[in-house]
C-alpha cells in the first residue's frame, strides 16, 4: 500500500458525488481564474503604458528653456529662450551619459504639393532627432549634417501628411512641397507609427533641418533656440546621470550661483515612464491579492466540504480501517480527495483565466502573453490550498477509533 | 491443536466523569484453531468488548493477547491494522459495505491495504465472492442485494485476505430467520473448510450453530461449553 494506491480510491470517491465534486471545485476555479486573468490585465496594462514611452523616444530628457515672469504672471518653461547653440554643443561634446542630442523648434504650416494642401505641424531639428524618437525612414532617406550646416530645403514627410498631399500609397520621394511659397524637396517618408494614448497622430508631421527652419520659417537666425532640446542617454539605466550632467553643465554654462535656480528645466521622461510602470505594478499586485483571498476562500469551501463528508464516511472509515487502513491510509486518502480537488480546479482555473485574459486583452485591443511561470504558481498554489485545508479533516478522519466510526449512525 | 487466541486476565476499563465502568472484568479465553465459537450475553454484558479486542479493534486496559503466537495487547494503531489486515476478518450485524461501489471492489478492500496489485485483487476478490455463491454479481451495487445476499458479500470480503479468524458482530441480527439460517450455513460451510470462527449473538437459537458456546454476563465468563453443533437447515 503506497500513495500510488491511495489516488485511486480518492478518484473514485469524488466521482461518487460528482455534483457536490465539481461545486467544491467552482471556488478553487475562480480563485486561479482571478489569478491568472487579474495578473494577465495588469501585466497588459504595464506592456501598454511601457510601449507607449518606447513610441515617444529611446530614453529620453527634454531640455526646455527658463520661465518669465511679467506683471506676476509666470510664463511657462520656454517662455524666457536661455538655451544657446553653444549650449547645444556644449551637450553634444560635454556629457559622457548623453549620447544624442537634438534642437526641436515646431510650428504649424500649410504645405502645398501640386492640387492638395495640408496644415501640419512642422519641426526644425537635426538627424539625432531621428535616432533620439526611433523613428525610421520608409522611403527616401533622412536629412544629413551637410544639410543642416548647408540650410538645405529638404523635407521628411509622415505617413498622413503624404497621404493627404499626394493620395494614400503614393511616393512622395523626389516630389516637391511649397511651404509659405518656398518650395521644398521631399527626400523621405517616415514609417508608420501611429497615434499616442492621447489620440495625437504621430504621423501627422514634417521635418526639416534646423538652419532651414531658422531661416526660411522663423525669419532669420537667432542666438538663442526658441524651442526645445531633445537628449538621449547612452542607456535607461543612465537618464539621471545624464540629467545630473546636463543641470550641472548648463549652471555652469549660465554662470549660476549654488543658491539660484535653474534657468532651464530637464525632463526625464524615463522615469516618469518607470513611474507609471510601478503604478500600474502596484495596480497589478493589489488586483492578484484580491485573487488570492477569492482562492483562500475557495480553500475553505473544500475545507468545509471535506469536514461534511468525513462525517458522512465515518462508517466507511471505520469499515476500511477494519478490514486494515492504517491512520495513514486513511489520512492520505482524505487528503488526497482534497488535493484532487483542489489541483482539477487549478487546472480548470488556468485554462478559464487564460481565456478571460485573452478575451480582455482582444476587447482593449492590447497584446496577450501568456504567462507561464503564474500558471505554474497560481497551479501549485492551489494544490498547497487544498493540502493546506484539506489537512484539518484528513486528520480527524484518521484518528477516528474503528469501533466508534463502526458504531456511528 | 495450536491456541490462535490465547487471553489472559483481560480487563477494559472505560472512565465516564467519576464512574468506572468494567466492561471486561479478568478474561482469559483459548480459542484453537478450527474452532467455531459463539460468544453469547445479553446487550451490554461486555460481548462485544470482548470481540473487539479480541479482533484487535481494541486494546484491553490490561491483561495479555497473544494472537497467532504474537503478543498483540499493546501494538501500536497502524500495527494493530496490520494485523487485522492479515490475521483476521469481520463481518457486521448491518453488512457495512461501502455504498454506491461494486460487490467485487467492496470485497477487493483489504487486499487493497494489504498493497496487492490490481489484477491479482480482482481474481482473489472473484473467487471468494464465487465460494459464497455470488459469482454471478460481481457488478452489483448493495442497493441492489438483499440483505442476506449483502451479508455473503460482507463474509466474502472477510476472508478474501485468507484469514486465520473471522470475527462476526451478531452476524444474523438484521436478517429474517430463512436468511439468517443460510448465512449461518454459510459459515459451517467455511468452518469445515478448516477456517476458525467467532460469532457474537444474543439469541441462543443461533448459539445452537457453533461447535463451543462463551456465556459473558458482567464482563465475565460465565459458561464456556463445547457441543455438536446444529445442521443450518430450515425445518421443513
Amino acid at each position: 500500500m503506497n500513495v500510488a494506491n491511495v489516488m485511486p480510491i480518492a478518484l473514485t470517491a469524488l466521482l461518487r458525488n460528482k455534483t457536490r465534486s465539481f461545486l467544491t471545485t467552482l471556488g478553487v476555479v475562480i480563485g486561479v481564474a482571478s489569478v491568472i486573468s487579474m495578473v494577465a490585465v495588469g501585466e497588459g496594462a504595464k506592456a501598454r503604458v511601457a510601449g507607449v514611452f518606447a513610441a515617444m523616444g529611446t530614453n529620453m530628457l527634454v531640455v526646455l528653456s527658463g520661465t518669465t515672469t511679467s506683471g506676476g504672471i509666470t510664463g511657462g518653461f520656454g517662455s524666457l529662450p536661455t538655451l544657446t547653440w553653444d549650449d547645444l554643443r556644449a551637450m553634444r561634446s560635454q556629457a559622457p551619459a548623453v549620447r544624442w542630442v537634438a534642437p526641436a523648434q515646431m510650428t504649424k504650416v500649410t504645405v502645398m504639393a501640386e492640387d492638395q494642401n495640408w496644415t501640419t505641424g512642422i519641426t526644425g531639428t537635426s538627424p539625432e532627432f531621428f535616432d533620439i524618437r526611433n523613428w525610421t525612414i520608409d522611403k527616401g532617406s533622412l536629412f544629413g549634417d551637410t544639410d543642416v550646416q548647408a540650410g538645405t530645403k529638404v523635407i521628411v514627410i509622415g505617413a498622413t501628411v503624404s497621404e493627404k498631399l499626394f493620395g494614400g500609397g503614393a511616393d512622395p520621394v523626389g516630389k516637391t512641397v511649397r511651404i509659405r511659397s518656398v518650395p521644398f524637396l521631399v527626400v523621405g517618408l517616415l514609417q508608420r507609427k501611429g497615434q499616442s494614448p492621447m489620440g495625437t497622430d504621430y504621423d501627422d508631421g514634417a521635418f526639416i533641418p534646423i538652419s532651414t527652419f531658422q531661416s526660411q520659417i522663423q525669419g532669420g537666425l537667432q542666438k538663442y533656440i526658441s524651442g526645445i532640446i531633445l537628449v538621449s542617454a547612452i542607456s535607461s539605466d543612465e537618464t539621471r546621470r545624464a540629467q545630473s550632467e546636463l543641470t550641472a553643465l548648463l549652471r555652469d554654462r549660465h554662470h549660476l550661483s549654488p543658491g539660484e535656480d535653474d534657468d532651464f528645466n530637464i525632463r526625464n521622461l524615463t522615469e516618469i515612464a518607470n513611474a507609471q510602470q510601478s503604478g500600474t505594478q502596484a495596480l497589478t499586485a493589489l488586483l492578484a491579492a484580491i485573487a488570492v483571498v477569492s482562492l483562500v476562500v475557495g480553500g475553505i469551501g473544500i475545507m468545509n466540504i471535506m469536514l461534511v463528508s468525513v462525517t458522512e464516511r465515518t462508517r466507511e472509515i471505520g469499515v476500511r480501517m477494519a478490514v486494515g487502513a492504517k491512520p495513514w491510509h486513511i489520512l492520505a486518502q482524505f487528503l488526497g480527495e482534497a488535493v484532487t480537488l483542489s489541483m482539477i480546479g487549478g487546472v480548470m482555473g488556468v485554462v478559464m483565466g487564460s481565456v478571460i485574459a485573452r478575451l480582455v486583452a482582444s476587447r482593449l485591443g492590447w497584446s496577450y502573453s501568456a504567462r507561464v511561470d503564474m500558471m505554474l504558481v497560481s497551479f501549485a498554489f492551489s494544490a498547497v490550498v487544498g493540502i493546506g485545508f484539506g489537512l484539518y479533516p484528513a486528520r480527524k478522519a484518521s484518528r477516528l477509533d474503528p469501533i466508534e466510526a463502526l458504531r456511528y449512525e | 491443536m495450536a491456541a490462535l487466541v490465547l487471553a489472559e486476565h483481560l480487563t477494559k476499563v472505560y472512565v465516564l466523569g467519576d464512574n468506572e465502568l468494567r466492561a471486561l472484568d479478568d478474561v482469559s479465553v483459548t480459542i484453537e484453531v478450527g474452532e467455531f465459537v459463539a460468544i453469547m450475553g445479553a446487550s451490554g454484558s461486555g460481548k462485544s468488548t470482548l470481540m473487539n479486542i479480541l479482533g484487535c479493534l481494541d486494546r484491553p486496559t490490561s491483561g495479555r493477547y497473544v494472537l497467532d503466537g504474537r503478543d498483540v495487547s499493546r501494538l501500536s494503531r497502524g500495527e494493530l491494522a496490520e494485523v487485522r489486515n492479515e490475521t483476521i476478518g469481520f463481518v457486521f450485524q448491518s453488512f457495512n459495505l461501502l455504498a454506491r461501489t461494486s460487490a467485487l471492489e467492496n470485497v477487493e478492500l483489504p487486499l487493497v491495504y494489504a498493497g496487492l496489485p490490481g489484477r491479482e485483487r480482482r481474481e482473489r476478490a472473484r473467487e471468494a465472492l464465487e465460494r459464497v455463491g455470488l459469482g454471478g454479481r460481481l457488478d452489483h451495487h448493495p442497493a441492489q442485494l438483499s440483505g442476506g445476499q449483502q451479508q455473503r458479500v460482507a463474509i466474502a470480503r472477510a476472508i478474501v485476505n485468507r484469514p486465520k479468524l473471522v470475527f462476526a458482530d451478531e452476524p444474523t441480527g438484521n436478517l429474517d430467520t430463512k436468511t439468517s439460517v443460510d448465512v449461518m450455513r454459510l459459515f459451517q460451510e467455511l468452518w469445515s473448510g478448516g477456517l476458525t470462527i467467532v460469532y457474537v449473538t444474543h439469541e441462543p437459537d443461533v448459539a445452537r450453530y457453533a461447535s463451543r458456546v462463551v456465556t459473558v454476563r458482567d464482563g465475565r465468563i460465565v459458561g464456556d461449553t463445547r457441543q455438536d453443533p446444529a445442521r443450518a437447515e430450515m425445518a421443513a
